[in-house]
């Protein structure tokens, strides 16, 4: 099918999200849509899904005719489907049951049909999904797997996908990638959004750039991927140098720790984090990681073996006796679990110091939150309350409320769904604190950022732990090999 | 007691949890969309007040038990609008409901205190009431308690058999999602709501038309229902068959009390009408107890035989909500 | 600033009409005048001094359970169980009195201990319902609400059994405390000024103790989230428990004040239900200490003059409690339309 967008504006406010995108994506193409976070990609993409309406003035066609889409239910009613990031279905309920669900018709659903056409599109894309399953047991690239057959069986001819290669294995990569090539072959439209150039320079017949909500040009193989870089940011970004500040101390020892929950098993795991440190976690989502660095922090109590830390032994005991001694986490979900929305930064800075007696000494309060809003380059006022910061922002703050001195830091995705500039910024700031005696441990779906930061890497593969791996001499191939479960073989047991 | 007294007296318990069972399957169907009506306490009384009045007044019993669904639909109503639409706390205005609802009815209810008015009677089936045992227990009973044994199968199978059922069950879950497979999830909110509202409603007839006939004022003992029946909700997991075993319990229970007064004397009246209480905070307890932080704390520090099995036994007793219980709902 | 209060403070006299014309229409509906009810619950509240008194009488406890709930409100817990908290409170303190009766200590020692034992009955009360939340996973609304038809079985089993008057028992309670285990009463009047004083301490104790210490913003933070406080490090069930509690404590002294200064025995309904309208009032005030004392007063009034009206026009008075429920539930609307419809509401 063939989808032209013309004309396509769209404000949020005084925001300017999408300034006037023309773009043209023939029938039984691959269409790539490159741009950092904030760019407009995901904007657009939920005007053409039926998710939020673009400004009056521009048009959707498919196949020459214009198109009015008002929902998600009318986009796939015209034949257009979307696939989420965060897979959009129903984790307690059964496969079946999700993949049925949507589908319009009597009041009983004839399953043994439904079924039988699972079995069929499963089969021919290769995919393993078991119908009776309950959808919360499988991995984030099967939910995805689920997720293109459905959308294929209620007739979808355009299949947009958003971020899909994040959080899925080397492996399921290979077989998504092979499946939308197939899918172009019998003349269905892909619209491949994403940021990572690797991905898109390896898939994409054609790749449209949106820097700041303007479409800055498109391109064909074969690409110059300086160029596109270019086109993405507007200038040349450079990491900079990978640096160690690494040293002899040991910080964090775990000796033969197992670790349990309802879905997986990690068994005698040992490990010395030294000061300074920096180890990178990469797996697949729910692969380990997270239990594990969970477990370092005291916040999952090991089922055996012991966490030193400093040569004391912490086995057992609660976050804040690891927080006491010098262990701070910082989750995901910086409104979730890191900042109290409702409060605002002085607040947070406030709490995040010991009490000097009863009352509350406001004057010292906003001094403080001033002082660190200038250190940390937060952009926000001492009383402005943490919801209203942007992501980037939100976490500059969280940095800002780790304590001194410290040991060691635990961070999940530090820098997930931030700008390329946040994430230099805040990774130059948590290299000062390795310069300071303190050790890392970060979890990141980036791999590319994981070998970028780290000194040593910890590869999970569904409850399994790899040797430390020094991180100058890995690369991101052979991560992506060890994520998706190859090469596991020749490794040995994990001690450090 | 001979076994004849007993099964009168079960009987007595099946056609007694009549009420509670609409009032459980109501809440099921408004939670399972994702809103939860607190009000229940107070509509039950109010539409109990409001369908004698007009059953008394009109001396027809159906357009009694009409009027006490329109006061269980028009209250879940306002939960909706204020929860769906204006996205204010449901627990608050729930709360304020329950009470000024129960007010209400004191304050209308008043010209009715203790006068005799209609009431449903039994009608016992042909043939099915003169099997042994099983005629005396389900078929020599009054309508409302018919409907209530049908009402428990068809929620069920709505809810876990049907197309919209399954997108009930979605809409409760992840909106975002059930949005996105073409629910209006506002407008089924609503509709649900104002359903569950209506069948809670109907509670209050089940009682003032049937069970206890008649309208007592503030010795009515019907205060307090509601939030038994808001408790047996989540004790029965969101599934009506588990809800209504719930509300049998209870039923048998407070029977019991009634039942063991002779024997134990010395214990007030009042005393036994509540002893399904604290067994009720026992059962949240037990199935709620999986969820506590520290439980699994205690359960890593377990050797591993002893873990898996507390591990299983935790996971088979506990229930868990709707995930977007009493979240608003916006796209995107 | 000040714009936006007085534009608040319209919203609420909006609010206030609105309700005052819907039970209007509702006295209507039952034949009676909606000015002639009007004018019999306002003389009925502060037509003589010995009336208002009686306003004071109910205002006092409302007060106390109103400050205790402002601290749960704030470590984000409902505590619907503080009806029975008021309840144990009672229940405590007609212990401790029974204790001492034939004892030879003064009687204000009896009276102090008396009231310090319904504090400590309230706050063991509402420290179950904490444990069944933090330690239980239960609900602190559905234990709260258990736990409140227990509390007023236990009043019952201990008037009807235990603690029955001698020959036989009834409704109308224990039998009566000798005179000097009141607490001193005004001339003439029902109020007690200790009480009134108790009251209006527990109200400036819980608005310092949430504005300006460290204790009420951790338990803020606990309450608005609870995950990332204890990240923060700040020891959040021991919080969750503290707002327990410490309203536990004020809801059981106004349990204690029911017992010591208004009825001098123990009832079966000693709460008044005003666990309950406490609550109203908290949401009303929208979770500010500020508003509590004036709006505490104003729901005390509507009780106390409610009363006339089944003497006066043979109307019921639970008319009293329809009033502030239609007001809290306009209230409530009001705010939700004023977001939905009025941008922004604290810009």
């Amino acid at each position: 099918m063939n989808v032209e967008l013309k004309n396509i504006h769209k404000h949020f406010g005084s925001v300017h999200a999408n300034k006037g995108i023309n773009l043209v994506i023939p029938s039984g193409s691959i269409q790539g849509i490159l741009g950092e976070n904030g760019a407009g990609k995901s904007t657009l993409m939920k005007i053409l899904s039926g998710f939020i309406q673009a400004d009056p003035g521009g048009e959707i066609l498919l196949d020459g005719k214009p198109v009015v889409i008002h929902s998600p239910a009318d986009a796939i009613h015209v034949g257009i489907g979307m696939l989420h990031q965060d897979p959009l279905d129903f984790p307690p309920m059964r496969v079946l049951d999700n993949f049925l669900l949507g589908q319009s018709g009597g009041l009983f659903p004839n399953r043994t049909a439904v079924a039988r056409d699972f079995k069929r599109l499963a089969e021919q894309f290769d995919f393993s999904l078991d119908p009776d399953g309950y959808v919360d047991s499988l991995t984030v690239g099967e939910r995805q797997q689920l997720e293109i057959i459905r959308l294929l069986w209620l007739g979808a001819r355009v299949l947009i996908l958003d971020e899909p290669t994040t959080g899925i294995s080397a492996s399921q990569k290979a077989k998504l990638f092979a499946t939308l090539k197939k899918l172009a072959e019998q003349g269905m439209t892909v619209i491949f959004v994403s940021h990572k150039l690797e991905d898109v320079e390896h898939l994409c017949d054609k790749v449209a750039v949106l820097r700041a909500g303007e479409l800055v040009g498109e391109a064909k193989p074969p690409y110059v991927t300086a160029k596109l870089v270019e086109m993405m940011f507007g200038k040349e970004i450079t990491l900079g140098e990978r640096q160690s500040a690494q040293q002899d101390e040991i910080v964090l020892a775990l000796q033969n720790v197992s670790l349990e929950d309802v879905r997986l098993k990690i068994r005698n795991v040992s490990l010395d984090v030294r000061a300074g440190e920096v180890i990178g976690l990469a797996g697949m989502e729910g692969s380990g990681q997270d239990l594990f660095i969970r477990a370092c922090a005291g916040l999952v109590r090991p089922v055996g073996g012991r966490i030193l830390l400093k040569g004391r032994d912490l086995t057992g005991k609660s976050y804040h006796v690891f927080k006491r001694a010098g262990v701070n986490f910082l989750p995901a979900a910086r409104l979730e679990e890191g900042l109290i929305p409702g409060l605002s930064l002085s607040d947070h800075f406030v709490l995040a110091e010991a009490p000097r007696g009863l009352f509350i000494d406001r004057q010292a309060g906003l001094q403080l939150a001033e002082e660190r809003i200038k250190a940390f380059n937060i952009r926000g006022a001492p009383l402005s309350p943490v919801e209203s910061l942007s992501g980037g922002n939100q976490q500059r703050a969280e940095l800002a409320l780790l304590q001194t001195p410290l040991s060691l830091v635990l961070l999940e995705h530090p820098t997930r769904g931030l700008d390329i500039e946040s994430v230099i910024y805040i990774w130059s700031k948590l290299k000062e604190r390795c310069r300071l005696k303190t050790a890392i441990i970060f979890i990141s779906s980036d791999l590319e950022e994981i070998l970028q930061y780290s000194d040593r890497v910890l590869v999970f593969f569904s409850g399994r732990v790899s040797p430390p791996l020094d991180a100058a001499n890995t690369t991101v191939e052979q991560l992506g090999q060890l994520i998706g479960g190859k090469g596991w073989a020749e490794m040995g047991e994990t001690h450090a | 007691m001979t076994q004849e007294t007993i099964l009168i007296g079960l009987a007595g318990v099946l056609a007694s949890a009549s009420p509670l069972i609409f009032a459980v399957i109501g809440e099921t169907l408004s939670e399972r969309a994702g809103v939860i009506n607190l009000s229940m306490n107070g509509t039950i009384l109010l539409a109990a007040m409001g369908s004698f009045a007009v059953a008394y007044n009109t001396n027809n019993i159906l357009l009694g038990f009409l009027t006490g669904m329109l006061i269980g639909a028009v209250v879940a109503l306002i939960v909706a609008f204020a929860g769906i639409t204006l996205k204010q706390s449901q627990v608050a205005v729930g709360f304020v409901l329950a009470l000024t609802c129960r007010d209400l009815s004191y304050f209308l209810g008043n010209p009715y205190m203790g006068v005799s008015g209609p009431r449903l009677q039994a009608v016992p089936i042909p043939v099915l009431s003169d099997l042994p045992v099983v005629g005396r227990l389900f078929f020599q009973h009054d309508v409302i308690t018919y409907i209530s044994f049908a009402a428990i199968f068809l929620a069920w199978a709505w809810i876990f058999r049907t197309r919209p059922g399954l997108m009930l069950q979605g809409i409760g879950e992840k909106p975002a999602a059930a949005y996105i497979r073409g629910a209006n999830v506002n407008l089924m909110r609503y509709i649900y709501t104002v359903i569950g509202g209506a069948l809670i409603g109907l509670a209050g007839p089940a009682f003032s038309l049937a069970t206890r006939a008649g309208w007592m004022g503030t010795i009515s003992g019907l205060d307090g229902f509601g939030w038994i029946a808001l408790s047996i909700t989540i004790f029965g997991g969101w599934n009506p068959l588990r809800g209504a075993f719930g509300t049998y319990l209870f039923a048998l229970l407070q029977w019991l009390g009634l039942v063991l007064q002779p024997v134990l004397t010395q214990v007030p009246s009042q005393v036994l009408q509540v002893a399904p209480f604290p067994l009720m905070i026992l059962t949240l307890l037990f199935v709620n107890i999986g969820n506590a932080e520290w439980v699994e704390r205690a359960l890593a520090a377990m050797p591993d035989s002893a873990r898996r099995v507390f591990a299983k036994l935790l996971r088979a007793m506990r229930t868990s909500p709707p995930a977007a219980l009493g979240v608003p709902f916006e796209r995107d | 600033m000040l714009k936006g209060r007085l534009g608040n403070l319209a919203y609420q006299l909006g609010a206030l009409l609105l309700s005052f014309g819907v039970v209007s229409l509702i006295l209507l509906a039952v034949g009676a005048s909606p000015m002639e009810a009007f004018r019999n619950m306002f003389n009925g509240s502060f037509g003589s001094m010995r009336k208002f008194a009686e306003v004071l009488v109910a205002f006092v406890p409302l007060l106390l359970v109103t400050a205790g709930l402002l601290v749960t409100f704030a470590a984000g817990l409902w505590n619907i169980g503080v009806e029975g908290q008021v309840v144990l409170g009672a229940i405590a303190t007609t212990w401790v009195y029974r204790f001492f009766l034939d004892s030879s200590l003064p009687p204000a020692l009896v009276i102090l201990l008396a009231i310090l034992g319904g504090m400590l009955g309230g706050a063991l009360w509402a420290a179950l319902a904490g444990l069944l939340k933090v330690f239980g996973g239960v609900n602190e609304i559905f234990g709260g609400l258990g736990l409140n038809f227990v509390a007023t079985a236990l009043t019952i089993y201990l008037i009807f059994g235990p603690w029955k008057r001698p020959g036989v028992a009834s409704m109308s309670g224990t039998v009566p405390f000798p005179d000097e285990f009141s607490l001193p009463l005004l001339t003439d009047l029902r109020i007690s000024p200790w009480a009134l004083a108790l009251a209006l301490m527990g109200i400036v104790f819980v608005y310092f103790l949430l504005q300006g210490t460290y204790f009420g913003l951790r338990l803020k933070a606990v309450g608005k989230n609870f995950r990332a406080a204890y990240l923060l490090g700040i020891p959040t069930w021991q919080y969750s428990m503290y707002s327990f509690l410490i309203c536990g404590a004020l809801a059981g002294a106004a349990g204690a004040i029911q017992v010591a200064a208004v009825y001098h025995r123990l009832i079966p309904s000693i709460s008044s239900g005003y666990g309950y309208l406490g609550l109203m009032v908290a949401m009303l005030i929208n979770y500010q200490a500020v508003w509590a004392v004036p709006v505490a007063l104003f729901f005390a009034a509507l009780n106390i003059g409610s009363i006339q009206l089944p003497i006066l026009m043979k109307l019921d008075s639970s008319l009293a409690g329809v009033l502030q429920g239609v007001l809290v539930l306009f209230v409530l609307l009001g705010e939700g339309v004023r977001q939905k419809f009025g941008g922004r509401a604290n810009s």
